[in-house]
């Protein structure tokens, strides 16, 4: 099951604490794909993410510098 | 999931009951537990504010001048800006600043540290003075402790002081 997070419009530390939450809430093996900006969010999201064991799968820019991260627990 | 056998901890120390620098305690809480770190929140003097489970002004305590101190303080909602305070009109006005900013407020700050399992616990010492009962207080807030046994705890943690 693939689960969807916007966290563009948050900023820090909500960013990581609603992507770490969202997790907590999934089983291993499900996928999340978060919507996030350049700068900060992009910088510590995915190393936080592979940090707690969780893999990125991939990281894909998208319009108006964003980028969609796809993690799986 | 895969977690470090040595996490890292943090534990704070929150003396001050100011707004802002609640607001800065809990920042560096939730975004510490959001990246796997083990923290510990201890609340002592003008913090134990914060955790009271009336977060108006309330005549907790059984003399005089705890009655007087506690109703004076107020909870959550009444905590101070450590500067331009304006008789507590500025912490309203920048909650009101963060809501525009897309900036999480403080209560949904200390919601989001209680969901982290963030680890509350609240000074002995200062109860004692302020005559705070743990019954006057949230029910996330763990234990009641004295220094030693923060110390212990805090053995291989960083310890901030705000």
């Amino acid at each position: 099951m693939k689960h969807f997070l916007d966290i563009t419009n948050e900023t820090c530390p909500m960013t990581f604490v609603k992507v770490k939450l969202q997790l907590a809430k999934m089983s291993d093996g499900e996928q999340l794909e978060v919507l996030l900006n350049e700068g900060e969010p992009l910088e510590n999201v995915p190393r936080s993410c592979e940090e707690q064991g969780y893999k990125v799968l991939s990281n894909e820019p998208t319009d108006n510098n964003k980028h969609l991260l796809l993690i799986e627990k | 999931m895969n977690i470090p056998a040595n996490k890292k901890k943090i534990s704070i120390v929150c003396f001050s009951g100011d707004f802002d620098k609640m607001v800065a305690a809990f920042t560096i809480a939730t975004g510490a537990a959001a990246t796997n770190r083990e923290v510990t929140l201890f609340f002592t003097f003008w913090g134990l504010n914060a955790l009271k489970k009336n977060k108006g002004r309330a005549a907790t305590g059984k003399s005089i001048l705890a009655k007087a101190f506690n109703f004076l303080m107020g909870g959550l909602n009444h905590l101070p800006l450590s500067r331009l305070n304006f008789f507590g009109a500025s912490s309203k006005l920048m909650t009101r600043m963060m809501k525009q900013h897309n900036v999480a407020t403080l209560p949904e700050l200390v919601e989001a540290a209680h969901a982290l399992g963030v680890r509350i616990v609240a000074c002995e010492m200062a109860m004692h003075i302020l005559e705070v009962e743990k019954s006057d207080m949230i029910e996330e807030v763990q234990d009641v402790v004295g220094v030693a046994t923060f110390l212990n705890d805090s053995e291989d943690a960083h310890i901030i002081f705000i």
